[in-house]
C-alpha cells in the first residue's frame, strides 16, 4: 500500500521539478524576486517527495511485495534484509530512482546554502537543475517505472543478481551517483554564468566546494568499484578498461581538470571560458556514462534490460542538455574571455598544460570506448578495443602529466623562472632519484623499464611536494610548529597529490611485481609460488541463506615462519542458477595473497585453482582514499573561508 | 634568442610532441582492435590467420573435453551452420556451460583450431553476447534451437 503512495509522490515530484525549472527562470527573465526564490522551495519539496517515493520502494522490498514487477524481478524471500534493501538500486528502475533522488538532494543542498549567492544566479542554478530533473523524471516514469504492478502478484521473486549480493554494492552505486550527479551543480553554475554574462572570481569560489564534493564522491565510488571487482569477480583483476568503468572514469578525469581550472579562475581570474567548457564537458560525460550504462548498448553487470526506447530517451536528454549548453556557450562565452595575463613559466601555464593533458587522456578513453559502439551502430562490423591500447595511450599521457604536475604544484603564480625551479627542486629530485634506484635494486622487478619509470615519477611527485612544504616552513622560526599549522587548503592539496602518487606507485608495482599461478590441485596437494608454499587442505560443503557453497581450506606458509589460512568459496545460487566465486584474501600493506576456486575437475576431488600474489595492490585504493581526504580538506577550507567573509564581500571581491 | 623565438620554439616542440604521441596512440589503437567472427565466417576463410580476434557461439552439448593432468580443455563452438574447435588452457568462467553462448579471444592455429587466450561467459543464464545473438540470427530457420 505504501508503494502506491510512493508512486503518487513520484508524480508529484515531477510536477515540482517542472515548476522548479519554469518559475525561477521566468522570474529571471521578468526580474521578479519572489519568482526567482521559488526554485529553492520547489527543490526542497522535490527532494522530500522523491525521498518518500524511495522509502516506499524500499518498504516494498522489505515487506516482500511481489505485486510490484520490479520487486518480483530483483528480490526473493530467501534474500537477507540488507540485500533486499540494496536491491532497491540493484537494477535499472530502482537505480534510476536513486539517480533522481540524488539529483534532488544536490539541488536541495544548493538551495540551503544559496544565501550568499546573488538571487539571479541562484535562480538560474535552480532552474537548470529543475530542467535536468524534469528530463530524468519523465524518463523514469515513462520508460522505467519501478512502481508498475503485476496481476496476480508473483509467488516469489526471481532473486537479486548474485554478483550484486555483496556489501560493496550497498555503498558503491550511491557513492558513484553522488559523484556523477553532483557534477550537475557546476554545470548549472556554468549555465548561470553564461546566461547572466558574469564570470567573476566569486563565481568560481561558489562553484568550487560543490565541484570538489562531487569529485570526492566519484573518486570513492570508482575506487570502491575497483575494489569490489577485485574481490568479488574472483580473478584478481582490479581494472579492466571495461566500457562501464570507462564511463565513470571519463567524468573523473575531466572533473579533475575542472577542479584545477576553477582554482585558476578564482585566484587569477583566468581560464574562465575553459572552466565553463570543462564544467559542461564533465556533466556531459556523466550523462554519457548514464546513457552507456542504462541504454543497453553495452552488455555488462551494469546493463540490465535491453530496451531501445530507453537508449533513445537518454540520448535525447543528453543531446538537448549538452547541445543547448554548448550553443549557449558559443553565443555568450567569448564576451567573458578577459583574464589576467601570465608568463610562459608560471603555475597558470603548468595547470593549463595539465588540464589539456587530462582532456587528451579523456579523449583517448572516449575513442576506445565509443569507436566500437559507433562502428556497430553503423553496421560496419563488430570490434572491441583491447586493454593494451588503453594502457599504452593512457600511460603516454600520464608521463608528461606527472612531470608537469610536479612543476606546477611548486611554481609561482603569474611568473616564475626555470632557473629558480631547477635550483629549488634539484636537491629533492636528486634524493628521489637515489631512493628510486635503491627501491629498484630491492624490488628487482621483471619489467625493468616501466617499473623504474613509474617509481621515479612517483618519487618526483613526493620530492616536489616535500619541496613545497619546505619552502613554506624554512623561513619560519619554529619549523615544526609551522608544519602543523600549514593552511588547510594547502594540506589538502598535498594529501590529494600524495594520494595520486600512492595510486600511481600501486598501479606500476602491482602490474610489474605480482605473480600468479593457475593450476590443478586436489586436497592434500601443495604447490610453490614465489617464497610461499600453498597447501590445499580440505573441502567442505555448506548451505547459505539462498545458496549452496563449497569452501576450501588452504594453508600458506613461508620459510620465514609466516602462516596464513585462506578459505575461498564457490557458491551456487539456486534461484538464478548461477555460480559465484568468493576469493580468499589475506591482505597486507606490501602484498595480498589471493586464492580463488575455479571448478571441480575430476573424480579425485581436484579443482582448478587461481593463486595470486598481488604486490602493493592495496596502494591503489589507499591512494584513492588519500585523494578523497585531500578533497574534503580543501573543501572544508573553502567553506570556512566563505563563512568568514561577509556575503557582500564575496560579491565585490576583486583580483589580488 | 628573443622571447618571441623562444616561444615559437616551445610551441613547435609541443606540437611535435603531440603529433608523436597521437601517432603512437593511433598505432596502438590499430593494433588492439579485435574483430568478431562466427564459426561460419571462419569456415568461409574470412578470419585473419595472423592476428587476434574474437569468436562467439554456443558451446556444443557433450563436446567439452578436459585433459586429466592439466587445465587444458577443448570444446566445439557452433553458430548452427558450422563448428570451430576451441582450445584453452586455464580456468573457465563461472557461467561456462554446455549449451551456453560464449565469446573467446585468441587466434587460429595452423590446423584451423582456435587457440583461446581468454574465454568469457557473462552474468546470467539467459544472457547471450550480442555478437552471438546476431550471428545466430543468420542461421537458416529450422536449425535454430
Amino acid at each position: 500500500m505504501i508503494s502506491e503512495y510512493g508512486h503518487f509522490a513520484l508524480a508529484l515530484a515531477l510536477a515540482c521539478a517542472v515548476l522548479q525549472a519554469i518559475v525561477p527562470l521566468t522570474g529571471v527573465a521578468l526580474a521578479r524576486g519572489s519568482w526567482m526564490d521559488f526554485g529553492n522551495h520547489a527543490a526542497r519539496w522535490q527532494f522530500f517527495l522523491l525521498g518518500f517515493a524511495f522509502l516506499g520502494l524500499a518498504q516494498a522490498f522489505l515487506a516482500h511485495d511481489y505485486g510490484l514487477v520490479y520487486v518480483a524481478q530483483n528480490s526473493n524471500s530467501a534474500l537477507p534484509w540488507y540485500y533486499r534493501l540494496s536491491a532497491v538500486w540493484g537494477a535499472h528502475e530502482g537505480s534510476l530512482l536513486l539517480w533522481v533522488l540524488v539529483l534532488a538532494g544536490w539541488a536541495a543542498a544548493v538551495s540551503l546554502r544559496s544565501r550568499s549567492l546573488p538571487r539571479d544566479i541562484a535562480a538560474v542554478v535552480m532552474g537548470v537543475m529543475g530542467l535536468v530533473s524534469t528530463a530524468f523524471l519523465l524518463f523514469l516514469i515513462i520508460t522505467s517505472n519501478p512502481f508498475l504492478r503485476r496481476w496476480p502478484a508473483a509467488q516469489d521473486g526471481a532473486d537479486l543478481n548474485p554478483l550484486l549480493q555483496d556489501v560493496g554494492l550497498i555503498v558503491h552505486p550511491p557513492l558513484l551517483y553522488m559523484g556523477y550527479v553532483g557534477f550537475s551543480v557546476p554545470f548549472a553554475f556554468a549555465i548561470a554564468a553564461l546566461v547572466r554574462g558574469r564570470m567573476t572570481p566569486a563565481w568560481a569560489r561558489w562553484a568550487r566546494p560543490w565541484t570538489l564534493a562531487a569529485w570526492v564522491f566519484l573518486t570513492l565510488g570508482i575506487a570502491l568499484g575497483s575494489f569490489w571487482a577485485y574481490y568479488e569477480l574472483g580473478w584478481g583483476g582490479w581494472w579492466f578498461w571495461d566500457p562501464v568503468e570507462n564511463a565513470s572514469f571519463m567524468p573523473w578525469l575531466l572533473g579533475t581538470a575542472l577542479i584545477h581550472s576553477l582554482v585558476v579562475s578564482e585566484k587569477r581570474g583566468s581560464f574562465k571560458n575553459w572552466t565553463v567548457l570543462l564544467a559542461i564537458g564533465t556533466f556531459a560525460l556523466s550523462l554519457l556514462g548514464t546513457f552507456l550504462v542504462r541504454s543497453g548498448v553495452l552488455t555488462s553487470v551494469h546493463a540490465f534490460a535491453t530496451d531501445p526506447a530507453r537508449g533513445i530517451f537518454i540520448l535525447a536528454i543528453l543531446g538537448s542538455l549538452v547541445g543547448g549548453a554548448l550553443l549557449l556557450y558559443a553565443w555568450r562565452g567569448p564576451s567573458a574571455l578577459a583574464g589576467s595575463s601570465y608568463g610562459l613559466v608560471s603555475r597558470e601555464s603548468f595547470l593549463l598544460a595539465n588540464s589539456l593533458l587530462l582532456t587528451v587522456a579523456t579523449l583517448t578513453v572516449l575513442i576506445g570506448t565509443l569507436y566500437p559502439l559507433v562502428l556497430d551502430a553503423l553496421s560496419l562490423g563488430k570490434i572491441s578495443v583491447g586493454p593494451p591500447y588503453f594502457n599504452l595511450a593512457f600511460g603516454l599521457v600520464m608521463v608528461p602529466l606527472v612531470v608537469v604536475m610536479g612543476l606546477g604544484q611548486f611554481a609561482r603564480w603569474k611568473e616564475d623562472s626555470l632557473g629558480r625551479l631547477a635550483q629549488a627542486l634539484s636537491r629533492f629530485a636528486l634524493a628521489a632519484g637515489l631512493l628510486g634506484g635503491l627501491a629498484i635494486a630491492v624490488l628487482s622487478p621483471n619489467e625493468w623499464g616501466t617499473t623504474l619509470g613509474g617509481v621515479l615519477l612517483a618519487l618526483w611527485l613526493v620530492a616536489s611536494t616535500a619541496a613545497g612544504v619546505w619552502a613554506r616552513i624554512r623561513e619560519r622560526q619554529h619549523r615544526w610548529r609551522a608544519l602543523f599549522t600549514l593552511p588547510r587548503a594547502f594540506v589538502g592539496q598535498c594529501l590529494a597529490h600524495l594520494g595520486f602518487t600512492v595510486t600511481l606507485a600501486g598501479v606500476v608495482l602491482t602490474s610489474s611485481q605480482s605473480a600468479d599461478l593457475h593450476t590443478r590441485l586436489a586436497p592434500g596437494d601443495s604447490v610453490e609460488l614465489g617464497q610461499y608454499t600453498v597447501q590445499f587442505e580440505s573441502l567442505r560443503d555448506y548451505q547459505g541463506p539462498n545458496y549452496r557453497a563449497t569452501r576450501g581450506t588452504f594453508h600458506i606458509t613461508t620459510t620465514g615462519g609466516e602462516r596464513h589460512t585462506l578459505m575461498p568459496e564457490k557458491r551456487f545460487y539456486q534461484v538464478r542458477n548461477m555460480a559465484m566465486t568468493e576469493a580468499g584474501i589475506e591482505p597486507g600493506f606490501t602484498r595480498d595473497l589471493y586464492i580463488s576456486l575455479g571448478e571441480p575437475l575430476g573424480d579425485d576431488g581436484a579443482w582448478s585453482v587461481r593463486l595470486h600474489i598481488k604486490a602493493f595492490v592495496r596502494w591503489l585504493w589507499l591512494g584513492a582514499l588519500m585523494m578523497a581526504c585531500g578533497g574534503v580538506l580543501a573543501m572544508s577550507a573553502l567553506t570556512v573561508r566563505k563563512r568568514r567573509e561577509a556575503p557582500q564581500a564575496a560579491l565585490a571581491s576583486t583580483l589580488p | 634568442m628573443t622571447p618571441r623565438r623562444r616561444r615559437m620554439l616551445t610551441i613547435g616542440l609541443l606540437i611535435a610532441g603531440m603529433a608523436l604521441a597521437t601517432g603512437l596512440i593511433l598505432q596502438a589503437f590499430e593494433q588492439n582492435l579485435m574483430y568478431f567472427y562466427s564459426p561460419a565466417d571462419i569456415a568461409a576463410g574470412k578470419a585473419p590467420p595472423d592476428r587476434d580476434f574474437r569468436i562467439g557461439g554456443m558451446v556444443v552439448e557433450g563436446s567439452v573435453q578436459r585433459d586429466p593432468q592439466s587445465l587444458a580443455v577443448t570444446f566445439e563452438l557452433t553458430d548452427y551452420q558450422h563448428q570451430t574447435t576451441v582450445q584453452y588452457t586455464g580456468i573457465l568462467p563461472d557461467l561456462f556451460r554446455e549449451g551456453q553462448g560464449i565469446v573467446a579471444h585468441g587466434r587460429l592455429d595452423a590446423a584451423g583450431q582456435f587457440k583461446a587466450r581468454e574465454v568469457l561467459a557473462k552474468h546470467d543464464e539467459n544472457y547471450m553476447p550480442p555478437e552471438v545473438a546476431a550471428s545466430l540470427k543468420k542461421a537458416p530457420p529450422g536449425v535454430r534451437p
